[in-house]
């Protein structure tokens, strides 16, 4: 046959897709689901690391199940919704941030320290410069202090966006307050010596990185607003 | 006879003589890109040379009846079905390492050794040479990742594999890690140094 005919040629080319994509369809089945599993064991140790957990290799399910005692979706009002199990973790934030503030899930992770004390973790989801941002804000019991805080991006720029997956820029979050006189602030990322739209705390946004920081700053207001009356239960709670 | 005389000039020629990175200097992109660390390098050097190998294999079993015309195309989907392959595996068992190489495993298809490979050795081959031409290219390659990748880690943040081997005392007295090796330009220069030595043991090489 000839090699060179055009006949030839768009049946080599049909023969050769159909082939590599039954290949390649096959091989995606059969690992998807390890892969999902180490997806999911990786949002597992990011939300750890929110509450400065480090889990060992391959340990991080078991240090997952310890830490994270309790799991549930509020409501704007803040009352608890539903605390079936994984409830928070199964959230899809991406369509959830979407939504009007008022009909979000609002979900909630509870977990206890060694030392017995509570924090309360919140996901968050934005958007940096290049793609999608999100993140972990673990809250003390007194609904206002923040303890710790894990950031990831997608395909924020190495060197400079990149930086807010990295310890030292999370580091700063660490006892930032959300309220100041009564009312929610948030925490604001920007340049050292600005003052804040809100009158609230800030943490040194990164050099280089404008609408990257921005990007987190964003984030934090518009996921963390709407647990207003939630962190205000657990103010009113704690002052007792 | 598996291994004669040709044979394995085409394996072990790609080591030194005929080093896909420091003769031909071909892959310098990833080079650059994954010798931070010293596991991303390792990574890297055998998802290549696995690459390599069985595209070779592959092309050189159907070079007959692949149409010169859409012979590159061929090439291409070959290259980037296995690619595709390798990555799925690697989240499926190594999720760590595929998040630190992420793009540049993608990037193996864009990586001129391969299409370089296929289209001088695997085309005019047996499927034997040739696959041993993929595996020689892909260590030859892989070496040069994994010697540059360890003067990067030693002197960039003075681990190897990720376990401290500069003692604290070597940090009490004074010494620091250099910033430097982290970024990409030191890993040209290390590259360019290599070529140097490489280069000044053989005469044959050097241009007039």
């Amino acid at each position: 046959m000839n090699r060179n005919s055009n006949t030839y040629q768009i049946l080599y080319s049909a023969i050769m897709v159909i082939v590599v994509g039954a290949v390649l369809a096959f091989v995606y089945m059969e690992l998807k689901p390890k892969q999902d599993e180490n997806r999911a064991n990786d949002t597992r140790s990011q939300i750890l690391s929110a509450i400065h957990v480090a889990p060992q290799e391959g340990q991080v399910g078991e240090a997952f199940n310890k830490y994270i005692v309790k799991q549930y979706l509020v409501d704007a009002q803040g009352n608890v919704t539903d605390s079936s199990a994984n409830v928070a973790f199964n959230v899809d934030m991406k369509a959830n941030v979407k939504l009007p503030a008022a009909q979000r899930k609002l979900p909630v992770l509870v977990s206890r320290l060694d030392d017995g004390s509570m924090k309360y973790v919140i996901p968050m989801y934005g958007a940096g410069l290049w793609g999608p941002i999100w993140g972990y804000v673990a809250v003390d019991a007194d609904g206002n202090t923040v303890y710790g805080a894990n950031f990831s991006h997608e395909s924020e720029t190495p060197g400079l966006g990149a930086r807010i997956a990295e310890q030292p820029f999370q580091d700063e979050f660490k006892g930032k307050h959300l309220y100041a006189g009564g009312a929610f602030k948030s925490v604001a990322v920007m340049k050292k010596g600005q003052k804040t739209p809100s009158g609230g705390e800030q943490v040194d946004a990164l050099s280089g990185a404008t609408i990257t920081s921005r990007g987190v700053s964003t984030m934090l207001n518009d996921c963390l607003a709407p647990y207003d009356p939630f962190f205000k239960k657990l103010q009113g709670k704690t002052a007792k | 006879m598996l291994l004669s005389k040709k044979n394995k000039e085409v394996l072990f020629n790609p080591f030194s003589k005929d080093n896909p990175v420091l003769v031909q200097i071909l892959g310098i992109c990833s080079t650059l890109a994954v010798t931070v660390n010293l596991e991303p390098a390792i990574v890297m050097g055998i998802s290549v040379t696995a690459v390599l190998a069985f595209s070779n294999v592959i092309i050189s079993l159907i070079r007959n009846t692949i149409p010169t015309t859409i012979r590159i195309i061929v090439q291409l989907v070959v290259v980037a079905a296995l690619v595709i392959i390798v990555q799925q595996f690697l989240v499926a068992y190594d999720y760590d390492v595929s998040k630190q190489l992420s793009v540049f495993i993608g990037l193996i298809i864009t990586n001129c050794i391969l299409m370089g490979r296929l289209e001088a050795f695997a085309m005019s081959n047996k499927p034997w040479p040739a696959f041993l031409d993929g595996i020689g290219n892909g260590l030859g390659y892989a070496i040069i990742l994994v010697i540059v990748a360890f003067f990067r880690e030693l002197l960039g943040s003075g681990t190897i594999l990720g376990y401290q081997v500069i003692p604290q005392w070597c940090y009490d007295h004074g010494y620091m890690n250099n910033g430097l090796m982290i970024l990409p330009p030191m890993a040209l220069i290390v590259v360019a140094c290599l070529i140097w030595v490489h280069r000044a043991h053989n005469k044959d090489l050097q241009e007039e």
